[in-house]
């Protein structure tokens, strides 16, 4: 069966460094795995390769079996960038952005049932009251949600997200993970950029850990060190707050160890 | 009294034709406006604008070569000309993001101006032969200025309203849009190149230099009143309209210029309109209270009746 995402030789210079080199990822369909690694190791510059949203130097990369390019079956990918916020200029409905969701390379008009499967996908992640709200005034892990949405309006067969939970607050961390354990039970695959595997660790089948921009570790998923995983370890996040004892099962906080 | 007024104005052919014109370009500026304000470059119809000129004295330095009658002829197609390549070279620019827009935009502004005045001298003109583009002259507009203005309002209102989910997207979210596969660079040049003849279509109403208040002002309007994206277009195309339309009416009977006039009504009602919208905040706020601005959301810190005593003073409410 052909695998899900193909990726051989990537390589990818920004701004005139050399940010991933000899990157060998393949993807199979059904698989939910997991890319960790220090920040700055090249995890988002990676998922944002393969989607197609950075141009690589070198290598070749293939989703659905087809080369990046206009004739990628856009339709079955969704892709959840990372954001602080899903608010710009003008203001948009929760519904608008959502519904940007729904055109693809071989759509650029709206559908004729965009607004129902704005609601639709909106609802999943448990946000359908604020389909006409303006996106400005919902929370930030509100408004991730809203990204989150606006990537399964096209019902994706691949699920594509860069750090999804980072900066959310608890009741979307939890949402989030409600709604990527019904997705996975119905065979879509999940290529997920993580800082730490936490409240999806029961999900995650597999684990590519990413240091100084090549591959370190492609397999299972990876145990965090012992001194990030002792109870007297003490964890700053800058958003996530203290872990609740009555937390403690949904936001253990994982961290592998590649800090340097 | 004041229908025999109104119906004067209306019967002056010169009049209808001006009124058409403002009509025209106050429904299509806005359209390219709302993309402009979604991408935060408000004011790259004024380095469009700027360039124009430059293709104005341009097409005039040719004319005068080529010994047309009027020198100014092919002044027109040469803004279109200019609009339509410094804006695809300030899109080029942005996605290279080599410089920063703001600079590039700066560039335009000055290259634009001094061009423009040093090869209008070559023609043999002044800079007070650039008056009428800079600030307009809406009361000289032509049927051959009028049917362009149409046909280009057309491309601009089938572009702008037509592919507004996909222009939406690129305009919203770029990398999304590229990893949806559609065709941003293509979108982009679409809403860099309507941009440019928005800004040559609107020159003869409200001159090169006023240009960008037509597009940006009034969606600066609607922004205040609505929280979705169509209707901030549909709002900010009925303001452009009528804020065109009285004001060009006002110089039929006040000595003033259009252009000027047009752009001091929309600000005006810019003003107006805050200025409501914060009263009628104050009076929501008096009648029920002032709303927490913070989500209701779950806290993510757990604190013990102790701890919140003692900070609950100074701690900002709302976590994050």
């Amino acid at each position: 069966m052909t695998p899900v995402v193909a990726a051989t030789g990537v390589r990818v210079r920004l701004g005139g460094s050399v940010i991933l080199h000899h990157i060998d990822l393949t993807v199979e369909a059904g698989e939910v795995v997991a890319l960790l690694g220090a920040n700055g190791s090249g995890k988002s510059t990676l998922v944002r390769s393969l989607v197609g949203a950075l141009p690589t130097e070198a290598g070749r990369i293939e989703l659905f079996g087809t080369q990046l390019g206009p004739q990628v079956p856009w339709q079955r990918i969704g892709y959840v960038p990372q954001r602080v916020t899903a608010a710009t200029g003008v203001p948009a409905t929760a519904g608008e952005v959502v519904m940007s969701g729904t055109l693809h390379s071989r759509r650029l008009l709206r559908p004729r049932d965009a607004r129902r499967r704005a609601l639709e996908a909106l609802g999943t992640v448990g946000l359908g009251s604020a389909v006409d709200r303006p996106v400005r005034e919902l929370s930030g892990g509100q408004q991730q949600r809203v990204l989150i949405a606006r990537a399964l309006v096209r019902n994706p067969d691949l699920l594509v997200l860069d750090e999804p939970v980072a900066g959310v607050d608890l009741p979307s961390q939890r949402v989030f993970a409600e709604v990527l354990s019904t997705l996975t039970a119905r065979g879509v695959t999940v290529l997920v950029v993580l800082h730490e595997l936490g409240a999806l660790s029961p999900l995650i089948q597999r684990a590519v850990v990413l240091r100084h921009g090549a591959v370190a570790h492609d397999g299972a998923p990876p145990r965090p060190r012992p001194e990030h995983a002792g109870p007297e370890h003490e964890h700053l996040h800058p958003h996530d707050g203290d872990d609740g004892p009555q937390d403690s099962a949904t936001v253990l906080p994982t961290t592998i160890g590649w800090e340097s | 009294m004041i229908w025999d007024e109104l119906g004067s104005m209306l019967s002056d052919p010169l009049m209808q034709r001006a009124l058409l014109a403002a009509l025209l370009v106050g429904l299509s500026a806005p359209v390219i406006g709302t993309y402009l304000v979604q991408r935060k470059l408000s004011l790259l119809g004024d380095g469009i604008g700027h360039v124009a000129l430059t293709g104005v004295a341009l097409g005039w330095l040719v004319g005068s070569l080529m010994n047309l009658t009027p020198k100014d002829v092919l002044a027109i197609p040469g803004a279109v000309i200019a609009a339509v390549i410094g804006s695809l070279a300030i899109e080029l620019v942005r996605e290279r993001g080599k410089t920063s827009g703001d600079v590039a935009l700066a560039l335009l502004f000055y290259g634009g101006i001094a061009g423009g005045v040093l090869l209008i001298s070559q023609a043999g003109g002044t800079s007070a032969s650039l008056m009428g583009y800079l600030f307009g002259s809406i009361s000289t507009v032509s049927r051959g200025d009028l049917w362009l203005t149409l046909v280009l309002t057309g491309l601009v209102l089938t572009v702008g309203v037509g592919l507004r989910t996909a222009l939406f997207s690129v305009s919203h979210d770029e990398e999304f849009a590229r990893a949806s596969g559609l065709p941003v660079r293509a979108l982009n040049i679409a809403i860099a190149i309507i941009a440019a003849l928005t800004v040559t279509v609107a020159m003869r109403v409200v001159g090169l230099l006023l240009v960008s208040a037509l597009m940006i002002v009034p969606v600066a309007i609607a922004q205040l009143m609505t929280g979705s994206f169509r209707r901030t277009m549909a709002v900010a195309m009925a303001i452009g309209v009528t804020v065109c339309v009285t004001g060009l009416s006002i110089t039929y009977w006040a000595d003033a210029t259009p252009g000027a006039t047009i752009v001091v009504l929309a600000i005006t009602i810019y003003a107006v309109v805050a200025v409501g919208r914060s009263l009628l905040a104050a009076r929501a706020i008096r009648r029920r209270g002032r709303p927490d601005p913070h989500p209701e959301v779950g806290d993510d810190v757990q604190l013990t009746e102790a701890e919140r005593a003692v900070a609950s003073p100074a701690r900002e409410p709302g976590g994050r």
